[in-house]
């Protein structure tokens, strides 16, 4: 689902893809919950391939990112509790930070890309997630409670 | 070994579900696959499971979209309506002006022996999605093969070029814009001719390299297509020069706005098929400048016979609308100035030569032997407002009805 909202709403608002990646907040949420880190981190695996095969880009650089995301998403979980609003947006920011710095060392190291990072647009996207997260995050939480 | 496997369980399958990613992205980089055989497959699969979904949203918007504005929201519709119906007047005599020149074109390409391409089929798409990265810019279209879509073909919309297929798949294909950094299309600047490359850059500008940094440049020229890609036909348009500035090798840093909005892409064309073929001129029955000017003017009527004959023999033969537009008729005073005729053609000698169609001001003015179609001088049009016509007692000057 996060996946077809990240590739139509973008045909709309052409900035979305560039701010906000609601696959790595679905990875986020899911590592957390599930408090266990392989879980996590094949979680992380399949919606970062997957995001992959949707590009044009060699397969595996999201996988690479969002694996550590998941891993340490999970890992996370399992030490901190992790409900409080403020916690979770600079969880989310952290983890953002750490899915560009991954994605872009793979992709610059590994696939010789020509791909620019820059760290204030970085945070202000981490920002923007962290925001868009902890209203998705509630929104999970009551779905995951009625279920 | 075992303990240390079972006390760091988690942290060995990270690093192996790693080392296989990496892995399999080294095999990657190594044959080069990207968008090759190698992994079409597996995309594939990945685009047919999202697009389904991406349909669907598409098609409750556009039907509601069309609901709304097809069925409720109609303010305006009339004064669109009469605005289209005088742009189409417009437009007709702009076709009888641009029909002209390219029948000489086509006669000065005989003449070289140019060949030229022609868009001879499009398949017209609905774009359903985006890759969902800002690092991939690429859409997706709801047409495939099943409607004879394949890879390397053309995108464009009416505004200019968007790109091209990637891959397709049997209901939707894959379209990298121009705007990706792993794009190039061959472009040329329409007033200077200068060829360069069209390539997209990290934050989605879309750049004209290679061009010497000794040329000039100017901001606003219009880029076009170079056809040198072997993709996009030569001349559609690709968007204006926004800023020119060094670059480095000596080449121009050259910044182009495309002319299409890649941000908000709705329908497309693909050019399925395209032709190359010798130019030839075809000589088929012109369409007069004087025919489509009588067209307008319902109010002229028909006039019998007699009266015909009897203003005929006030009027020259020579008088004829083809011939020489005189300023009193109604043609010649709707497009005085406008309406030229082509000098040196011998089919122009004999006096007397009449429009084919009744409706046409040459008869109105008294015409007596018609001629074929074929032997009719070519008339030009220029854009130009048409004045009001004079009054019918107007004086003519005198023509010599001699025959030459």
């Amino acid at each position: 689902m996060a996946l077809v909202v990240q590739a139509y709403v973008p045909k709309y608002f052409p900035g979305f893809a560039a701010y906000v990646d609601l696959p790595l907040l679905v990875t986020i949420f899911f590592a957390m919950a599930r408090r266990n880190p392989i879980a996590g981190l094949i979680t992380g695996a399949i919606i970062g391939l997957f995001q992959d095969l949707l590009g044009h880009n060699p397969i595996g650089i999201y996988g690479i990112a969002k694996t550590v995301v998941g891993y340490g998403a999970s890992s996370l979980g399992v030490k901190l509790d992790l409900e409080n609003a403020g916690a979770r947006l600079l969880v989310t920011l952290g983890f953002y930070l750490v899915h560009s710095a991954v994605y872009f060392t793979v992709a610059r190291g590994l696939v010789n890309s020509t791909q620019h990072w820059s760290l204030p647009q970085g945070i202000l996207a981490g920002i923007v997630n962290g925001v868009i997260g902890v209203l998705l995050y509630f929104m999970l939480d009551r779905f995951k409670q009625r279920t | 070994m075992e303990s240390f496997l079972g006390r760091y369980r988690n942290l060995t399958i990270l690093v192996f579900v790693l080392f296989l990613q990496v892995l399999g992205l080294a095999v990657q980089v190594k044959t080069g696959a990207g968008e090759k055989a190698e992994t079409r497959l597996i995309r594939m699969w990945a685009a047919t499971a999202i697009t389904p979904f991406e349909r669907a949203v598409v098609w409750v918007q556009t039907s509601t979209g069309n609901l709304w504005h097809n069925y409720f929201y109609l303010r305006g519709v009339r004064a669109e309506n009469r605005q289209l119906k005088e742009q189409i007047e417009q437009m007709r005599l702009e076709q009888v002006r641009l029909t002209e020149d390219a029948a000489q074109a086509r006669r000065l390409q005989t003449l070289l022996s140019f060949k030229e391409q022609f868009v001879s089929k499009t398949v017209a798409a609905q774009v359903i999605g985006t890759a969902g990265s800002d690092l991939s810019r690429m859409v997706y279209i709801d047409k495939g093969e099943n409607s004879g879509i394949g890879p390397d073909m053309a995108v464009i919309t009416s505004d200019g070029i968007v790109g091209k297929v990637l891959l397709a798949g049997p209901n939707e294909s894959r379209v990298l814009l121009i705007s990706d950094q792993t794009s190039g299309v061959g472009a040329i600047l329409e007033k200077s001719r200068l060829q360069g490359v069209l390539r997209g850059t990290a934050n989605g500008e879309v750049m004209l390299e290679r061009v010497m940094s000794d040329e000039q440049v100017q901001t606003g020229e219009t880029v076009l297509t170079s056809g040198g890609d072997q993709i996009f036909p030569k001349g559609l348009p690709v968007g204006t020069v926004t800023r020119v500035g060094n670059g480095k090798d000596l080449f121009l840093n050259i910044r182009i706005k495309p002319a299409a909005n890649l941000a908000k892409l709705e329908e497309v064309l693909v050019l399925t098929e395209k032709q190359e073929r010798q130019a030839v001129t075809e000589d088929h029955g012109r369409v007069r400048a004087a025919d489509i000017l009588a067209q307008r003017l319902p109010s002229v009527p028909d006039k019998p016979a007699e009266t015909a004959a009897v203003a005929g023999t006030s009027a020259s033969p020579s008088s004829t609308a083809n011939a020489a537009p005189k300023p009193n008729s109604p043609v010649a005073g709707s497009a005085a100035g406008a309406v030229k005729s082509a000098s040196g053609n011998p089919a122009a000698k004999p006096a007397g030569t009449s429009a084919p169609s009744p409706k046409t001001t040459s008869q109105a003015s008294g015409v007596q032997k018609p001629k074929p179609e074929s032997a009719q001088k070519p008339l030009i049009v220029e854009q130009k407002p048409a004045p009001v016509a004079p009054p019918a007692d107007t004086p003519q000057p005198p023509q010599d009805n001699s025959p030459q």
